[in-house]
């Protein structure tokens, strides 16, 4: 199985993202590297959704934006190793819709958020023969915990 | 020509861990058959299962979006480098969601695609979104003023099944506003008449018909049965029971109400926004809000209504545009306004909370606004037409007080009667004589009942609500009595 590491502090940041966003969906670029089984993020990149409509349930990145992407990866000397994406009112599975838009290899991130709060999140690979998608750990033990920052998946009112 | 194809990292695992793969073709469609030639793993990563570039799968030449040059019909020159690059897409999906394998297995013959063409060249819905519309399964309920242009409209669009309940007959007050029936149809079941007239204006739908009243027993098991729950109902009861069904199979219920001139559309959808209930957690006290044969309704308006609610469908099937989720949208007619209120969840919502504190149905007949189901009285309180027409030849001293609208009053009245209409009869009490028998009537029996209520607590004790009133009047004793 695969395992998605990500700093409890990315992941807080994804939270504030998809809840400051609500009721549309906010989406973003994982940047990071591979490493064995694990894929490492090391930067998030938070770009506008370019839907034009139906932006509650529905998010475009376009080839622009990835390209511009990728290039600041490159500098880094990182690739786009997957994306993240939010899904209000709405489980943190991804939809068929997803599954027809994904391909194998990249990490999808998917928070779910209702009443702008985070309930959890959750991250997902196709499958080589496109059929479903299998979730992944995240692995949030890399990276100290940050003081103030909430573990994605915990209630508010449960801290 | 030979061209350097850039392959993006997750798909270099099809491409033997090559970034770049060299291809041969004159144009971009070519080079990139070589490169599937080469690396056949990478094609349906590429390519759909009807052999089309996938959507989200973009092509750059030398930077350039091939979109804007010749899509897969450019050129390439030698020495020409081809990127691979993704649009990256994706989002909580539609009401169809989960019944992906239906809609992949439905397949749209060659009428149908005469039938749909319209539809079908419109890159939005095409032929992806008209096979979700046939494999979706809406419910509609009433076939009334909503129900015929949500059935007509559902129906030409290509809605695989359609269900319909109502069990009532077509009446000729109707007509001026169910499109779905014709004179000729007067004192037939709705259900019939409408099939007959959906299966000439689609025959290549499922139409299913369900003659019975929506209750509390058979809610649940007949919306299940659907994916989509539309509410065309023009009462308190089924309303609610259409609601907290929909919440409790977590179905959207796509919802309209009409009354005089104006009208609501929303959709109601509890796994995904506000409930019925959120708005109005309990039904109105009974005679509050007026039912459309008291209060009248401008017969296009359901039309206007009804179409909104077809358009709100067929976007939640197709999963385009943004749905009426979490809005409410008002029209008046006379001001020819729509507005549009923001909905908020409630989190203390009996349904549809994250606690809730309503799990089942509940019927709310017995005291919802329905006339004859209203007055839970006692035995003095009301008389029927047959009492009245004795009375009259037996030349007893009663006065008879009308509680109708002028208008109503001016379309039929029995002789010798008073009109105060009800809404002025607190202030125009001194107009009447406590010490007299007051035999009160309006169209039904629902207002009278109001007004009796009214008159005996003022002190005029010997008032008496005539039940099934002028209606009743008409089809038991007088015929000759305009019946509206």
């Amino acid at each position: 199985m695969n395992r998605l590491v990500i700093t409890p502090r990315h992941l807080h940041t994804i939270g504030r993202i998809a809840s400051m966003t609500y009721p549309e969906e906010c989406c973003g670029v994982l940047v990071g590297r591979p490493q064995g089984d694990s894929t490492i993020v090391e930067r998030i990149l938070t770009v506008q959704n370019e839907r034009q409509e139906s932006r509650h349930n529905r998010y475009l990145i376009s080839p622009e934006t990835v390209l511009a992407a990728q290039k600041e990866a490159r500098a880094l000397g990182l690739d786009i190793v997957g994306y993240f994406h939010s899904h209000p009112d709405h489980p943190a599975r991804p939809s068929e819709f997803d599954r027809e838009h994904a391909w194998p290899g990249y990490s999808y991130l998917i928070v779910s958020v209702q009443n702008k709060k985070v309930m959890e999140a959750r991250s997902w690979r196709l499958s080589d023969d496109r059929e479903r998608f299998d979730e992944e750990a995240i692995d949030q033990a890399a990276g100290a915990p940050i003081p103030g920052y909430l573990p994605m998946g915990v209630h508010r009112e449960a801290v | 020509m030979a061209v350097t194809i850039h392959i993006p990292t997750p798909l270099r695992r099809f491409t033997g861990a090559h970034g770049e793969v060299r291809a041969d073709g004159m144009t971009v469609g070519e080079a990139l058959r070589d490169l599937v030639r080469q690396h056949p793993a990478i094609e349906r990563h590429l390519y759909a299962d009807d052999g089309s570039l996938r959507s989200f799968v973009n092509l750059f030449l030398n930077d350039e979006d091939v979109r804007h040059l010749q899509r897969g019909d450019t050129p390439l020159s030698s020495g020409d480098t081809l990127m691979i690059v993704p649009s990256i897409a994706g989002g909580a999906g539609a009401a169809l969601e989960g019944k992906a394998e239906e809609v992949a297995a439905e397949e749209l013959t060659p009428a149908e695609i005469r039938h749909y063409s319209r539809h079908l060249i419109m890159p939005e819905i095409g032929p992806d979104g008209q096979k979700r519309l046939k494999a979706a399964k809406v419910l509609m309920v009433g076939a009334g003023g909503l129900g015929s242009p949500l059935g007509l409209y559902l129906a030409a669009a290509g809605v695989g099944t359609l269900g319909i309940v109502d069990f009532d007959v077509v009446d000729e007050s109707n007509l001026h506003r169910q499109v779905l029936y014709g004179a000729q149809d007067v004192g037939r079941p709705k259900l019939h008449a409408a099939i007959e007239r959906l299966r000439g204006v689609n025959p290549h739908i499922r139409l299913v018909p369900h003659e019975m009243r929506l209750d509390s027993g058979n809610a649940l098991d007949l919306c299940a049965g659907y994916d989509i729950v539309v509410d065309g109902t023009d009462n308190f009861p089924t309303r609610y029971l259409v609601n907290d069904a929909c919440v409790l199979l977590g179905k959207p219920n796509v919802f309209g109400s009409i009354f005089r001139f104006e009208g609501q559309v929303s959709i109601f959808w509890g796994a995904r926004g506000p409930c019925y209930r959120c708005l109005f957690p309990e039904p109105p006290p009974p005679g509050l809000v007026p039912s459309c044969a008291e209060g009248g309704v401008l017969g296009v308006l359901p039309g206007i209504i009804g179409s909104l609610q077809a358009n709100e469908v067929i976007k939640l099937i197709a999963g385009v545009g943004d749905p009426l989720i979490g809005r409410l949208l008002l029209f008046d007619a006379l001001k020819m306004k729509f507005r549009e209120l923001k909905l908020r969840k409630d989190p203390g919502c009996p349904v549809c909370s994250e606690h809730p504190t309503q799990t089942g149905l509940i019927d709310y007949n017995q005291f919802c606004g329905i006339p004859q189901e209203q007055a839970r009285v006692e035995d003095d309180f009301e008389m029927s037409v047959t009492d009245l027409k004795r009375w009259m030849d037996e030349g007893r001293d009663f006065k008879i007080l009308d509680v109708r609208t002028p208008q109503e009053h001016q379309i039929a009245h029995l002789p010798g009667t008073r009109l105060i209409p009800l809404q002025e009869l607190p202030g125009r009490l001194g107009e009447l004589d406590p010490a007299d028998t007051l035999v009160v009537h309006c169209h039904h029996g629902g207002r009278s009942a109001q007004a009796v209520e009214l008159l005996r607590r003022k002190g005029f004790a010997k008032s008496i609500n005539l039940a099934g009133g002028i209606h009743a009047w008409s089809e038991e004793i007088d015929p000759s009595v305009p019946r509206y």
